[in-house]
């Protein structure tokens, strides 16, 4: 499957979870600052996207989900050096070089765009 | 005490599809507010029903060890109103399940008792089959349920499961199903 036809279909899946239109769901758009995505969406999303590729995302694969509470990857507000790396290393479907100029646990929700969802399902098809 | 929204438990397949029933009467109260002079069944209530037969659906998916919330309403469509003297059949099936939560199709059909004939009754292999199988289809619900003790960790919910009282367990052993089968 080549990377349009996967971003296509990824499109399909966030316009049917987020109820949003096609044209929203650019490859740079992110899932919760532009798409409105909240918490059990992001469930949503994984159930989807297994379905429709016959894939099988287990917990905090797409979407590492317990980072974010260790006191160790999380200091002042600021997602510290170990954090980055420990994201990096689970999520190396993600772009970071913006997120990594100012690591604010406010904006890590940046690092999720639909690129993102869709270099991960690329990696998942192999 | 919780507003039961089904009557009665039809089919109960572990981990698959739950079937429930919802006998429309006058009585409710709510049904002479909406509207005065016409009652109607409201949308919000059906959606509520479903996700009552939905959960106990995914609550017995895992022994009713989790505290299923109703996290998302993907889609609700109605084709039809609903009158007192009608019943609704929710018909819910599993589509996924795992650590965090489920989602789940549901089919509403209804029953309309004055109908001069039996719905499809012809076209049915099956003519025999109880009436709610034969049942039109007026809707379809998709929902997702959270396992919060799951997603919502430290929050400090009770240790016993709220969801799932006595209320729910009677409703299930009532219908003619074991609750820990």
């Amino acid at each position: 499957m080549t990377h349009d036809e996967i971003f296509a279909k990824v499109q399909e899946v966030l316009v049917d979870a987020l109820g949003v239109d096609d044209d929203e769901v650019t490859p740079t758009a992110t899932l919760t600052g532009d798409l409105g995505a909240e918490s059990i969406d992001f469930l949503d999303i994984v159930f989807r996207l297994e379905k429709a590729f016959d894939i099988k995302i287990s917990q905090g694969e797409l979407f590492p989900d317990n980072v974010l509470q260790n006191a160790e990857y999380v200091q002042d507000g600021k997602v510290t050096d170990k954090g980055l790396t420990e994201l990096k290393a689970r999520m190396p479907h993600a772009d970071f070089s913006e997120f990594e100029q100012d690591p604010d646990v406010n904006k890590v929700g940046e690092i999720f765009t639909v690129e993102a969802v869709v270099k991960f399902v690329e990696a998942k098809l192999g | 005490m919780r507003w039961c929204w089904i009557d009665r438990i039809l089919v109960l397949d572990k981990g698959a599809r739950c079937v429930a029933i919802k006998n429309v009467s006058l009585a409710e109260e709510h049904l002479h507010d909406h509207f005065p002079g016409t009652p109607v069944v409201p949308a919000s209530l059906m959606i509520e029903g479903m996700a009552q037969t939905a959960g106990i659906l995914t609550g017995h998916a895992r022994g009713f060890k989790e505290k299923v919330i109703l996290a998302k309403i993907g889609k609700a469509q109605f084709d039809c109103e609903v009158y007192p003297g009608q019943s609704l059949i929710y018909d819910a099936t599993l589509d996924r399940i795992d650590e965090a939560g489920a989602s789940t199709t549901g089919i509403v059909r209804l029953i309309d008792h004055a109908a001069p004939t039996r719905p499809h009754a012809e076209q049915s292999e099956a003519s025999d089959a109880p009436l709610w199988q034969t049942a039109p289809q007026i809707g379809v619900i998709e929902l997702m349920f959270s396992h919060i003790d799951k997603n919502m960790r430290g929050l400090g919910f009770p240790e016993h499961n709220f969801v799932f009282t006595d209320q729910f367990m009677n409703l299930l052993k009532n219908s003619g199903f074991d609750p820990g089968s």
